[in-house]
């Protein structure tokens, strides 16, 4: 990744255009040219330095419905849980955190009402407490990563 | 926006914003945008659209925060934030916007959210999401938080990620 690519990351994370040659126009801001800013997303989508190019969409104004969820579960019985909770098609993102609340996971589902029933059925299945934190305020300010 | 006015709005709050034909712009464009000089063209010939109408709905959608933004996502692992620690603290209700908002400005902070407590086992409320490129640097952040909170700051812990244990993305069910 040279200075040009993290122009690219730095400045293109939001903004960009929606006109015929959005590509062109976002490349002048940066002084190149539009098929050198196409070269060089392309290869830093496949360099793996960015995950997507394109529209973030906003989930819960779609109509479903995403939380954050915590579990303590002791460590002799980590795997067990993690493999239930895990086949849990609603179960997006699952990290495992250095805490007494040890594992934390996003739940995306179709509808509101699904979060509480999901929330139920991995309790029944796991036998253990499930913490469901939604976000009730979001405090959203950027996007960064300096590259 | 001239075709605003023909999106039928429905009382719910369940997607009043979006149409059949927005579903099927979102799907093909979840992914990301064709690497082509004119994106939104290539889009609107493979769904049958004309670009303008493709535009139209993606600038109605990022005026309606139904898009959050659009450009690049960057993998902040492959840009040497190995580090993230999540930041949760416990905050007197009646401040919380004020200092929320303080915290989701800071550059370093990725989200910032006010997220119910579980007493006795969980006081905190408020969740900021801290990067860095080692826990040295997430630390010092995490104390320049606490400088700002003061005395608001009514303890608060850094949960450092070990392993991630399910990473799926998000799927827009449609």
């Amino acid at each position: 990744m040279d200075d040009v690519d993290r122009a690219i990351v730095n400045q293109l994370q939001g903004g960009f255009p929606i006109c015929e040659r959005p590509y062109a126009e976002a490349a002048a801001e940066l002084g190149l040219g539009e098929d050198e800013l196409i070269r060089r997303v392309e290869a830093l989508l496949a360099a793996g330095t960015l995950t997507r190019f394109g529209p973030m969409y906003h989930a819960e104004r779609l109509g479903g419905a995403l939380t954050l969820a915590a579990m303590k579960i002791p460590l002799d019985d980590f795997e067990r849980v993690n493999a239930i909770v895990n086949g849990f098609p609603e179960v997006a993102h699952n990290y495992a955190r250095e805490h007494e609340f040890n594992m934390w996971f996003v739940l995306a589902t179709e509808t509101p009402e699904r979060i509480g029933e999901v929330i139920a059925e991995i309790e029944q299945a796991t036998g253990c407490k499930v913490y469901n934190m939604p976000k009730l305020e979001e405090f959203f300010v950027g996007l960064r990563f300096e590259a | 926006m001239s075709n605003a006015a023909a999106i039928r709005r429905e009382p719910a709050d369940i997607a009043p914003l979006i149409d059949a034909t927005d579903r099927r712009l979102i799907q093909a464009t979840q992914e990301g945008l064709p690497r082509v000089p004119r994106p939104y063209h290539a889009i609107a010939e493979q769904l049958g659209l004309s670009a303008e109408d493709v535009m139209a709905r993606l600038r109605r959608m990022l005026e309606t925060g139904i898009i959050r933004r659009i450009g690049a996502v960057p993998n902040h692992y492959a840009l040497g934030y190995q580090a993230n620690g999540m930041s949760v603290w416990d905050v007197p209700e009646e401040r919380l916007r004020e200092l929320g908002r303080k915290i989701g400005e800071l550059d370093f902070v990725s989200h910032c959210y006010h997220r119910p407590r579980h007493f006795p086992d969980w006081p905190y409320n408020l969740f900021a999401m801290v990067h860095g490129r080692d826990r040295a640097q997430v630390e010092a952040k995490v104390a320049q938080i606490a400088a700002l909170l003061g005395a608001a700051d009514h303890g608060h812990t850094v949960l450092y990620s070990t392993r991630i244990l399910k990473k799926t993305g998000l799927r827009i069910g449609l």
